[in-house]
């Protein structure tokens, strides 16, 4: 076998994976190894493969996520703090023809946003809410969030959180699974391929079910925040596997029936 | 037949995480000990063992990795 040169396979016909045209060519403000950005492409890749560019409406939050405007090439709004469900909310009602979602973190869902997120899921808007949760305020400074583990140390708990006081994590997924208006709840994770490749199709699932009409649908996405945890990217991809995943397993938790 | 692959990493872009490395089964990147504008050592190809399986660009929290695959 003769020789082949790296010319010889870098070539546009070659080509068999490439970052999609609907993100921005923005450089992202996130930490290097964060979680945020291997979501938002998924976001994007999966609103390509159903050609809704020009009928997408995002939402964003405050938090970390709050720039995602300048990142996805579609329209998106951005919503008070907490209140994204509320805005997607009134979006999908006056056009119902929209995909909407929302994107956002655990500071803003599960803290300030705790009472639109729950009424939302039980009127069972028609919407899809993307929830990013890494155990802690990243943008701020490492704040204890509701999410945050116990004995987890962040810069409001640095002796860990002490559950006698500061009380238990929210599992706010398995939450919304018992409401009657969610239709698809489902926990994943971005930091290995595979994980990658399974939040995608579950992402993929939440859109097709929001296309007909089924409920809210809900995917939750465990993530880092190595800058909030104090750890490298790949260390903190390791104590995620060895410290989230046994408190927030990944799974489906309501899947709708066939 | 061999599958051929290589990535292209979009150096100024990349922030040298390190999530790729641990990504490639067949162990083609690494971080380089030269930086980018911006300080990060940033991913390149090591080796030729490349099959352009992807896994490094799905992974890539910044999407600046492009994978080419070619049946030789």
């Amino acid at each position: 076998m003769s020789e082949v040169r790296l010319e010889d396979i870098i070539k546009p016909e070659n080509k068999v994976y490439s970052k999609t045209d609907l993100l921005t060519d923005t450089v992202m403000h996130y930490c290097p190894g964060c979680g945020h950005g291997t979501a938002h492409r998924i976001v994007a890749e999966v609103i390509e493969e159903l050609g809704a560019q020009n009928n997408t409406v995002g939402i964003a939050p405050v938090g970390c996520s709050v720039l995602a405007y300048n990142y996805f090439n579609i329209d998106v709004q951005q919503a008070a703090h907490g209140r994204a469900p509320a805005l997607a909310t009134a979006v999908k009602r006056l056009m119902p023809d929209r995909l909407v979602f929302t994107y956002q973190g655990d500071g803003d869902l599960a803290a300030i946003g705790t009472g639109e997120t729950i009424h939302a899921c039980n009127r069972g808007e028609n919407i899809t809410i993307i929830f990013i949760n890494n155990g802690i305020y990243g943008m701020t400074g490492g704040q204890m969030a509701p999410t945050t583990l116990p004995n987890m140390k962040s810069s409001t708990s640095p002796f860990g959180r002490d559950v006698e006081m500061m009380g238990n994590p929210l599992k706010i997924t398995e939450l919304l699974a018992q409401l009657p208006g969610t239709a698809y709840v489902t926990r994943q994770a971005v930091h290995t391929p595979a994980h990658v490749r399974r939040t995608k199709k579950a992402i993929r699932k939440a859109f097709d079910l929001q296309a007909k009409g089924a409920g809210t649908t809900f995917v939750e996405i465990v993530s880092n925040c190595n800058s909030g945890w104090k750890m490298t990217p790949v260390d903190a991809n390791k104590w995620m596997e060895e410290n989230m995943f046994p408190y927030y397993p990944l799974g489906d938790i309501k899947i709708p029936a066939e | 037949m061999a599958i051929k692959g290589a990535i292209v990493v979009d150096i100024e872009y990349c922030k040298g995480c390190g999530v790729c490395v641990g990504a490639c089964p067949q162990e083609v990147i690494r971080l380089s000990k030269k930086v980018n504008g911006k300080g990060y050592n940033f991913a390149e190809m090591q080796n030729d063992a490349c099959v352009g399986c992807s896994n490094c660009a799905v992974v890539c929290p910044d999407g600046v990795i492009t994978v080419y695959r070619l049946k030789v």
